[in-house]
């Protein structure tokens, strides 16, 4: 049995933040993150982020996991951080199972646990939805930016959010036509600023519109969309053809909550917060006592909100055993105040709604 | 189909790795995984599902949603998409649950 102050299950930019909060508090952290290299999804990301400077704001996201390991790298004397290795089961007792690789299997017994275990994409229901060349957003973006390899040459994407608009962008930038951008919302859901880059690139956007079903043999070669009333209920004689080869699917995502369940943290479905998410204080810790839980795992927003409630998570995970700097109080009103600064336009009152219902005092 | 040119990134390729698929051969770069590799060389399709049988290509790309099931050097069920590749490898399209051995 392995022990440990902290555990930190996630390698993105919620771990990252968390751990070099709670080893910056003194506490011994361990990272555990189940693929090879650290960063989670921001290793994907191109575009500049929004937010404040100390949000990184202005850096490309594939850029900001270089700067967050260098930050970890100063305590690299009590950092420790597994990759390539899966967090299997959480235990009544606190231990904690892990897989390393394929076949090293070991027991951790740490004093407290941040869950920063991220999001996975949702899908969509409609006929033929599982044919090959129908992916999520963000596989395709993993496929052209971190491997650089093409999804295809024409590409509809369904879903008019941020991750949409910009996924469309970097398939354009990558060399792939985007034929065009639909939504189910009669508005589009992602910042104008997006929108209207799209739009100058000749894309059209269409609002009121959904899927009705993808035609091909082996892969998709078609997909049949139509108009969809104020009740999104689908127009007959509205039907539009695009012949594609590729479909994007970028409706949201959801909560990865398994492990939070798993431990027995009291759950509740938010909608607006994407899924089944952990009920915490607003310190971050969960029902169960020193599990503490961060970023998309608690509820999706965007990288900004993930890192913050990270750095929050992991202050005050690190003071509940023990380690408590100082300028304890000051650094957490910092992060507090910085998130309420992330939330404050309307996508922010949206999460705000929901975080309500899950923050106990 | 490879990116070649892009504004932001520029990709570094490891070396060339030659690997069979379905017993042909096939090639990929270092640093990639399974389900890129036959993305480049126009392969989709990577399995057959449980019962239906229908194709089954990636669909999260990030390990999570078990769409990208392959038989690689004989072992069934292994995630392609967070699988790297390596040289001599044999991938093979997975029908169903594969076979334990």
């Amino acid at each position: 049995m392995r022990e440990a102050d902290l555990v930190v299950v996630g390698g993105g930019p919620a771990g990252l933040c968390a751990a070099i909060s709670a080893a910056s508090s003194g506490a011994n952290v361990l990272v555990i993150e189940r693929n090879k290299k650290l960063g989670g999804q921001l290793v994907k990301q191109t575009h500049m982020f929004f937010g404040s400077e100390k949000q990184y704001a202005s850096t490309r996201g594939i850029d900001i996991t270089d700067i967050l390991l260098n930050e970890l790298k100063k305590y690299n004397n009590q950092v420790e951080i597994m990759t390539d290795t899966t967090v299997v089961g959480m235990f009544e007792d606190g231990v904690i199972t892990a897989l390393h690789k394929e076949d090293k299997y070991f027991k951790i017994k740490p004093k407290a646990t941040v869950i920063a275990t991220g999001a996975f994409e949702k899908s969509l229901a409609f006929p033929n939805n599982d044919l090959p060349g129908i992916y999520g957003a963000g596989a395709v973006q993993t496929l052209m930016n971190v491997y650089g390899v093409k999804p295809g040459d024409k590409v509809l994407m369904v879903g008019a959010g941020n991750i949409g608009l910009i996924v469309s962008y970097q398939l354009m930038q990558a060399g792939v036509e985007v034929v065009a951008i639909l939504d189910a919302a009669s508005k589009i859901g992602g910042y104008l600023v997006h929108a209207s880059k799209i739009r100058r690139m000749g894309v059209p956007i269409l609002t009121s519109h959904t899927v009705k079903e993808a035609i091909g043999k082996d892969c998709v070669e078609k997909v049949i969309v139509c108009k969809v009333d104020d009740k999104f209920k689908q127009i007959e004689g509205s039907e539009i053809e695009f012949d594609v080869d590729v479909m994007c699917v970028s409706v949201g995502l959801t909560p990865l909550n398994e492990l939070l369940a798993m431990r027995g943290c009291e759950m509740k479905y938010i909608p607006q917060l994407s899924g089944s998410v952990p009920v915490r204080d607003e310190n971050y810790e969960t029902t169960v006592e020193n599990v503490f839980a961060a970023g998309d795992a608690t509820g999706v927003e965007e990288a900004s909100a993930a890192m913050v409630e990270g750095y929050l998570a992991g202050i005050c995970a690190s003071a509940k055993i023990g380690y408590k700097p100082d300028n304890f109080e000051e650094r957490k009103q910092d992060y507090v105040k910085q998130l309420s600064d992330l939330r404050s336009g309307p996508v922010g009152q949206h999460i705000l709604s929901g975080i309500e219902q899950i923050v106990v005092k | 189909m490879r990116i070649e040119e892009h504004p932001i990134l520029d990709f570094k390729r490891g070396k060339k790795i030659k690997f069979t698929f379905n017993g042909q051969e096939a090639e990929g770069y270092e640093g990639e995984t399974i389900a890129a590799a036959l993305h480049a060389a126009g392969v989709k399709v990577l399995g057959k599902s449980l019962f239906l049988h229908r194709p089954r290509g990636f669909y999260c790309a990030i390990g999570n949603c078990s769409s990208c099931l392959m038989v690689v050097d004989g072992v069934p069920n292994v995630k392609t998409c967070v699988t790297d590749l390596q040289e001599g490898m044999e991938v093979e399209t997975q029908v169903g649950k594969g076979v334990i051995i």
